[in-house]
């Protein structure tokens, strides 16, 4: 990779109009109109020299690619079950983006806390959880992740330090902040003794579980480009550049919110790093169709922003194949428009380099991985159709710690509290 | 901060209360951070986190600019990572850019995550009217918060109960909306225990006992209650409940005493539609009906907007319109 991370007008075609081409990005835009870049199609960012990446085993990178054809099969099935009328509600696919979420979360380390939108059943598979929690909860079946209560937007997972999708758009991102500070607050304040006014040390604060010494720690707070006009994000960026807490607010760049292309929506869509700027922190712009690009870059912004303790911002572009839910009629772009990103499937370029650059694979491996997801997605469909519903008596649960007496409904409900003198 | 001589001998204020409750839990638990605009450097628009900072440092007691929901939307992720968040909202008004923080995210995480994630965070908010401000920074929006399923809504009338209820608040596993009736701040004092305590949440306080008529009230309108009673006849036995806990309500405590009086006055200075006095009447209605000797009967705010200054005095409920509901009620 020849353009620097860190520049953000070496990668902005509008004062360097060579260099999309030059960095192969996917597309570059002006400010009016999004495109391809001519001459990138179906090639992979271009690789100079040594890269983060090539540090990875091969089993490193091949366990990538099972996880981006994981989330595609996984999708595939959940667009089925859906028109099946099987899922309700609301159901947004992550096909076409997968590079991102996996690019992106295995830059990290397992406890460094993350926090999405509603377009999270990719997120929620890279991070580890069970393909069959995640397929059971769109179901809203008892076994999936929230017991079936809160469906295809609400990928919860506390053991893998996945703190959710998040249906408001923009309202997630506030909150990462919160989980990063907390996670500073906790490696650089929780244990100081506390002193009094004559400075001698106060009883001893909290102390339980006892600690060992924290570890520091990056929270990621993704969005999509929708929500960049959200006040909810300019407040959280203020706090997090102002406060200095290690979030990355990483956009989701899919050109879209909904129906409505970016620049129609946005200003300085044609350089949104300039956004990060107003706020006193890093941006960068990745190519997020090519997974060891996005693992090259970000890989190297979450270790400068873990030992600086700064914020960071990425407009990670990005592309949905789908529509933005499943009840999407498209008008708001061509259908070539889909299929020219389509030559630059991020899937495919991550198998172009594995058969033909580390050569560790052959085509019948990649055959056998494709194979073992679709059994996994079938698998997950399946162990979701044979689910319990969940008990009504789960609607009396987890509105407070406690159930109270005289809410309704309670375990008698019938039509109001129940009244003794009917 | 350490009391004063005067503190010692008169006992403390609301805000005394509120600010001593604060730094004892500050020191018990270093997983507690107060922040807000000014509640640092300024101490607070109202000074009850005054001396804070300095004790405790700006990680602990943080400024914030203006961004309410920036500030809420923080502090919930932080109580999710396992922080007691202590946010203050300068007015209750100001909860409004707030609000989608407070009902779609803290208020729900419990329940949209099965008990995985929760949000103990209390929200410390001052609250009603009474000191010559209009509108937003005069309001009564318990209703609101009621309203939205996952969120506990305190608010406490005096010193002792301020304290004692904030520190049940700090340690409730669910968020919870601290309300402070401004009018209270300063304008008594009384005997506060220097140590720890706590005053459960979800327990009403039976002010004075009585067997004629029932009233239901809380923040600064308990006292307007308590200055009707002086002013009602000596043989009218009334029995003046300060709820205290506005949710989840002690329903148990309003159902026995109109059991026992068979008349009801709620006292509220919010505006009286969808209120909680039109809950407090419904549930009555619903448990008590046998027992009723008379309409429920309510004074409260009018159904417009929280005047300024003057008219003020008109809209709230006082000591006079308070005597004329209960000897109506009483006289049925």
């Amino acid at each position: 990779m020849t353009t620097a991370t860190t520049t953000p007008a070496a990668m902005n075609p509008s004062t360097n109009p060579a260099a999309a081409a030059a960095d192969g990005s996917l597309y570059h835009i002006t400010s009016s109109k999004v495109h391809m870049t001519p001459g990138t199609n179906g090639a992979p960012a271009k690789r100079d020299g040594k890269r983060p990446s090539d540090a990875l085993s091969n089993e490193q990178v091949v366990k990538l690619l099972r996880d981006m054809i994981l989330i595609r099969e996984f999708e595939n099935r959940c667009a089925q079950a859906y028109q099946q009328a099987k899922i309700g509600g609301f159901c947004h696919l992550y096909i076409g983006q997968e590079a991102l979420a996996v690019g992106t979360i295995n830059s990290l380390n397992h406890d460094d806390p993350i926090i999405t939108a509603y377009r999270d059943h990719g997120h929620a598979l890279a991070r580890g959880m069970s393909a069959r929690a995640c397929m059971a909860e769109m179901y809203g079946k008892i076994t999936g992740c929230a017991k079936g209560k809160g469906g295809s937007m609400h990928m919860f997972d506390r053991p893998n330090w996945n703190f959710g999708g998040h249906g408001i758009v923009g309202a997630q991102t506030p909150v990462g902040a919160g989980l990063a500070f907390a996670a500073k607050y906790e490696a650089e304040v929780i244990n100081r003794a506390v002193t009094g006014p004559d400075g001698k040390p106060l009883p001893a604060p909290w102390q339980n579980p006892p600690r060992v010494a924290p570890k520091k720690k990056v929270a990621l707070a993704y969005l999509g480009d929708g929500a960049l006009n959200q006040g909810a994000l300019h407040e959280g960026m203020n706090l997090a550049g102002l406060w200095g807490i290690p979030v990355i607010f990483v956009v989701e760049n899919n050109r879209y919110s909904m129906g409505t292309a970016i620049e129609r929506g946005t200003t300085m869509a044609h350089d949104l790093k300039q956004k990060a700027v107003a706020y006193g922190m890093e941006g960068i712009q990745i190519d997020g169709m090519d997974v060891l690009n996005v693992y090259d870059q970000f890989k190297a912004l979450v270790d400068r922003c873990r030992e600086t303790s700064r914020p960071a911002f990425v407009d990670l572009l990005t592309y949905r194949y789908q529509g933005h839910s499943m009840s999407d009629p498209q008008k708001y772009r061509a259908k070539d428009e889909v299929e020219s990103i389509k030559q630059r499937d991020s899937i495919a370029l991550l198998e172009q380099h594995l058969l033909t650059e580390r050569r560790c694979l052959s085509e019948g491996d990649v055959d056998k991985i494709v194979e073992e997801c679709k059994a996994i997605a079938l698998d997950a469909m399946e162990f979701a159709e044979a689910s319990p519903m969940p008990d009504a008596s789960e609607l009396y649960t987890d509105v407070f710690a406690n159930i109270q007496p005289d809410l309704s409904p309670t375990a008698n409900y019938t039509l109001g509290v129940k009244n003794p003198l009917l | 901060m350490a009391r004063t001589d005067k503190m010692n001998k008169e006992g403390l204020t609301l805000v005394d209360a509120i600010n001593e409750g604060l730094e004892q839990e500050m020191t018990r638990d270093s997983r507690v951070v107060l922040l807000g605009e000014d509640v640092g450097r300024n101490g607070g628009v109202f000074r009850v986190t005054e001396g804070l900072q300095k004790k405790f440092g700006p990680e602990r007691v943080i400024d914030t600019p203006l961004s309410e929901s920036g500030i809420m939307g923080t502090s919930i992720g932080m109580a999710m990572a396992g922080q007691r968040p202590i946010p203050e909202i300068q007015f209750e008004g100001f909860l409004g850019p707030a609000y989608d923080q407070l009902v779609n995210h803290a208020a729900r995480f419990r329940h949209r995550t099965r008990g995985s994630l929760t949000v103990p965070m209390t929200v410390r908010v001052p609250w009603g009217g009474g000191i010559h401000a209009p509108e937003f920074h005069s309001d009564s929006p318990e209703a609101i918060y009621i309203h939205s399923p996952g969120l506990k809504v305190l608010c406490p009338s005096t010193p002792y109960d301020a304290k004692g209820m904030l520190l049940s608040a700090i340690r409730d596993p669910d968020p919870v909306i601290f309300f402070e009736p401004k009018r209270v701040y300063r304008s008594f004092r009384e005997q506060v225990p220097e140590g720890e305590y706590t005053v459960p949440i979800g327990k009403a306080k039976i002010v004075s006992e009585g067997t004629d008529v029932t009233i239901v009230t809380w923040g600064a309108n308990v006292f307007q209650c308590l200055e009707a009673l002086d002013k009602l006849p000596e043989d009218l036995s009334v029995e003046l409940i300060d709820l205290r806990t506005l949710h989840p309500m002690d329903t148990d405590t309003i159902f026995a005493s109109v059991e026992k009086t068979g008349r009801l006055v709620i006292v509220q200075e919010a505006t009286r539609l969808c209120s909680l006095s039109s809950e407090i009447t419904a549930q009555v209605m619903e448990r008590c009906f046998l027992h009723l000797q008379a309409p429920v009967q309510r004074v409260c705010g009018f159904d417009t907007i929280m005047p300024y200054a003057k008219l003020e005095l008109d809209y709230l409920p006082n000591a006079d319109k308070i005597v004329e509901a209960i000897t109506q009620v009483a006289a049925y």
